[in-house]
């Protein structure tokens, strides 16, 4: 049984339609991210399979149950961390996680091995009110309080937004040692590097999904060579990689410019010529292979035109 | 050759009771930089960019920006500089016209030129077409850029971004720093706070705070020989686990 | 300057598109002063009257006569004995019983004299007033106009405030203030708490959750149900011993009424919250819907017999109304269970309502 499948799912608010007939499936005990930038549909998704929003149209089934008519039954299974922590700010810690412990009929005591290693991190704190933890703590503790009653997935809607690069890292290791255990776990995300920590991922960008596929996978179907150009005065590079004849996309990376071409073969020595000659020094030039954002990028392009 | 200082840092403080939020910083952002502050949540960022931006008062330091002082010349400060946040920026409630004009009387500016700058600023963004829109019909990254652009109405010379691109898609956020890159290109000077590492690169100059003090300070290649790192996402983790506090 | 007026306009534009600030800005004012200009009013209309004639003589019928004839009087009832006065006071309907004394005729005739006895219903100490005032401003009349000889014989006039000799304010505040209270603490806090839950995001995850939308509710409401009866028997303490209000009826049917009246105002709490998405939206329901009727329409401090007859229907169905009508009687006139039933059923039966609704409404989704 697979852990969640949808099928041509559509969801309208009035006019406006948040998701266009999406279809996905998640295996059991899978890492699975849904990657897209702030109003791609990506809450919307999260909240009709964990039951909180009806579709409008379309099949969805989590671990063999309709969100929709069997809701009862589902809200047992699934523990979900919304997009703001949603703890109570003027419990405590460790009241916060009875409180989550006793809705769902369990103590901690009885699942305390599944949280343990996140919790042991914030016990030193368990008494201090959850409002006046830092965004890190509170992290920890919305994990653990969805985790308390041993769920047989995992919603997590952009937990490791408007955090730092650390404590991305971090919770990100939080979730795969979660996730060796059998966990299936769905987690949305705008980062684009977080997707290579996933088993695999669906694309999403304005209510539609642009792939869905392991991130290998993903890049491989890139299609292009991509080359990573680096040197001299980045900004007046990237200007004239534009303005190239052949140049079919330059996107800035960090240190270097993402390009590809428009023609199947490049020739890289007539590219470092040609932009020598117009003053340009210090020239590298590197095929690379895609990441899931250039993948993203060229996916969000080609999907426009 | 000298460069001239728009914004000048000397051991700026800000303590709330006993806790040190702003542990002595000093540093100096100079004219037409792209200037990236960086930081985990929690490092003391917010509350050093409130300070310059003359929103809070030090608790003790010295801090110029664009020629005032944060202490004494407030409201000066706040005159002189364009700010803009991913939390707030525009009035959804209002449309692109009403915005622009709003935030055109706010910074004083008569209403000829508000009209020229709103006709010249919309056809840039090519958002000419939706003048009349409501801001909260528009896509997040259309947001964000005209946000920018308002922030810049009354042509100030610094212009302070706080997080300006979080989880906006990877195309519009390269097309944000083409904004930025014209606006450093035109003399301005850019301090702009960022989770992207990618986006660190970008400037010419970062700081790094850690725990209310300033750990790294430099160009992004400087900073990378520094620590060893082959990109700002590595230097960051060096930096901040480096001088990892006591968990908090 | 131009900042300024920049400012101003952005100020209207958010007024003009924000629906419930329209409505409270023009609604408002115009609901209220309609409501004051109604039922702001001590003049007296129809007041119910009821006799006892132990004359029924023509002089005694002529003056029945004179003050039902009035606007401000109406005829509640005649009254054989004065076994029949608590009676006929005890729905709080009539507010004046007037006795005549026997052989009224022949002693105004032979004696010069004759004894009328006003016996008001005090235990709304400004109506008693009023109404034994215009009462004896007729009789004078009366006096004046139809006994046509030279020494004008008298007819003594006796009050009697019953339920409240010395005209205590108090007494008629006291129960009303427990309803206004209850209303506040019952109502109004419920309908915050659970809008807080929404606005916080952890509706979200209480939904997602196999815990039941009753369970969310009654775990709410049970705190206020506790706190509500103690303000009320704070209340009803202080009012005893510190201003002497009485408490004539039996202390047990007005501890229950009281709870009857909490767990009605609760599960009104309970209903604007399901309609409220955040809690200043709760906040703002519970004052313009529920405080401001209840304050001037519930009987509270403007008579209900007073006010024009389409807010007189209206208050009908302010919950608050039946509550004050119950607490009074059952501390200024001793009324026992059975001569509350009609107040009592029609509390259950708003709370039964109330629940119906609520649960109705009750999401359990978040759209």
């Amino acid at each position: 049984m697979k852990a969640i499948t949808i099928n041509h799912l559509k969801k309208d608010f009035g006019k406006v339609t948040a998701l266009k007939e999406v279809s996905l499936e998640v295996a059991q005990g899978e890492l699975y991210g849904l990657i897209g930038p702030d109003g791609a549909g990506k809450t919307t998704m999260i909240r009709i399979l964990t039951s909180l929003l009806t579709a409008t149209a379309g099949e969805v089934s989590v671990l063999g149950l309709n969100p929709q008519t069997e809701y009862k039954a589902l809200r047992q299974k699934i523990g979900y961390m919304p997009g703001q922590f949603s703890l109570y700010q003027d419990l405590s810690v460790e009241e916060n996680l009875n409180l989550f412990a006793s809705i769902y009929e369990t103590t901690i005591e009885a699942n305390y091995h599944l949280v343990k290693d996140i919790y042991q991190q914030i016990e030193p704190f368990k008494h201090r009110r959850a409002g006046a933890l830092s965004g890190g703590m509170k992290q920890k503790l919305a994990l653990c309080c969805a985790m308390i009653h041993r769920p047989e997935i995992l919603f997590l809607d952009e937990p490791t937004t408007g955090v730092d690069a650390v404590s991305r890292k971090e919770f990100w290791e939080m979730l795969k040692t979660l996730n060796v255990g059998g966990l299936t776990i769905f987690v949305s995300t705008p980062y684009m590097d977080e997707a290579s920590l996933c088993e695999r991922v669906a694309l999403i960008q304005a209510g539609e999904i642009l792939a869905v596929d392991t991130p290998e996978n993903i890049n491989e179907t890139f299609g292009r060579h991509l080359y990573a150009i680096k040197g001299g005065n980045k900004r007046a590079l990237l200007n004239a990689l534009k303005a190239f004849e052949h140049c079919q996309s330059a996107y800035s990376f960090g240190s270097s410019i993402h390009y590809t071409d428009s023609r199947q073969e490049m020739d890289v020595e007539e590219l470092l010529l040609s932009l020598q000659a117009h003053g340009h020094s210090n020239i590298t030039i590197e095929e690379i292979s895609p990441s899931i954002e250039d993948s993203f990028m060229k996916l969000m392009t080609s999907h426009d035109s | 050759m000298t460069r001239e200082a728009v914004i000048s840092v000397h051991h700026l403080l800000k303590t709330f009771g006993s806790f040190h939020a702003v542990n002595d910083i000093s540093f100096d952002v100079y004219r037409g930089e792209i200037f990236g502050f960086l930081g985990a949540n929690g490092a003391g960022k917010t509350t050093a960019m409130k300070m310059l931006t003359g929103l809070w008062k030090p608790t003790s330091g010295k801090a110029t920006v664009a020629g005032y002082d944060v202490f004494t010349q407030a409201e000066s400060v706040k005159r002189s500089i364009g700010y803009m946040s991913q939390r707030f920026s525009l009035y959804a409630d209002l449309t692109v016209k009403e915005n622009i004009e709003l935030f055109g009387g706010i910074y004083g500016l008569s209403t000829r030129h508000i009209r020229e700058k709103r006709i010249e600023l919309l056809s840039r963004l090519a958002l000419t077409d939706s003048e009349h829109e409501l801001i909260s019909a528009l896509p997040l990254g259309w947001k964000q850029k005209l946000a920018f652009s308002v922030a810049m109405l009354h042509d100030p010379q610094i212009i302070f971004l706080d997080e300006p691109t979080g989880g906006v898609d990877p195309i519009t956020r390269r097309q944000f720093w083409d904004l930025i890159y014209e606006a450093a290109d035109m003399g301005k000077t850019i301090f702009v706070t960022t989770h992207y590492m990618d986006e660190a690169e970008y400037c010419d100059r970062i700081s790094m705070m850690v725990d209310g003090k300033i750990t790294a300070l430099g160009t992004p290649e400087d900073l990378k020989k520094q620590f060893l790192a082959k990109d700002m996402d590595e230097v960051f983790i060096k930096v901040a686990r480096h001088t990892q506090p006591i968990a908090q | 300057m131009k900042r300024f007026a920049a400012f101003v306009t952005k100020e209207f534009y958010h007024i003009l598109r924000d629906k419930r600030t329209l409505v409270i800005l023009i609604g408002m004012p115009t609901v209220m002063i309609m409501l004051f200009g109604f039922a702001i009013t001590n003049e007296l209309k129809e007041a119910r009257v009821a006799f006892l004639d132990h004359s029924n003589d023509p002089q005694t019928l002529a003056i029945q006569e004179k003050i039902l004839a009035s606007p401000y009087f109406s005829l509640s009832g005649q009254i054989s004995s004065p076994t029949g006065i608590e009676d006929i006071f005890r729905d709080g309907q009539t507010k004046l019983v007037m006795v005549f004394e026997s052989d009224f005729g022949q002693r105004l005739e032979k004696d010069g004299q004759a004894n009328i006895q006003l016996i008001a219903d005090a235990t709304d100490p400004n109506t008693a007033s009023t109404v034994v005032n215009y009462a004896q401003a007729i009789i004078l009349d009366y006096t004046r106009n139809i006994i046509p000889q030279q020494s004008t014989p008298l007819i003594n006039v006796q009050s009697q405030m019953r339920y409240n000799p010395e005209l205590n304010g108090v007494y008629y505040f006291v129960p009303g203030l427990i309803a206004i209270l209850l209303m506040l603490v019952s109502a109004m806090m419920t309908s915050i708490s659970i809008a807080r839950e929404k606005e916080t995001g952890t509706m979200e995850v209480l939904l997602a959750s196999p815990m039941k939308p009753a369970q969310i509710i009654l775990a709410k409401v049970v705190p206020y149900v506790l706190l509500s009866f103690l303000d009320a028997v704070l209340i009803l303490t202080l009012g005893k011993f510190v201003f002497g209000v009485p408490i004539l009826g039996s202390l047990g049917l007005l501890l229950g009424v009281t709870l009857l009246f909490i767990l009605l105002a609760l599960s009104l709490g309970i209903l604007i919250s399901t309609v409220s998405p955040n809690q200043q939206t709760a906040l703002l329901l519970s004052l313009m819907g529920l405080m401001l009727p209840t304050i001037l329409l519930s009987g509270f401090i403007f008579p209900i017999e007073n006010m024009p007859l389409p807010l007189q229907v209206i208050s009908n169905i302010i919950p608050a109304r039946w509550f004050i009508i119950a607490v009074k009687s059952i501390m200024l006139k001793g009324s026992g269970f059975l001569l509350l039933w009609k107040e009592i059923l029609i509390m259950f039966g708003f709370i039964l309502f109330f629940i119906a609704v609520s649960v109705r409404k009750f999401k359990i989704r978040l759209e």
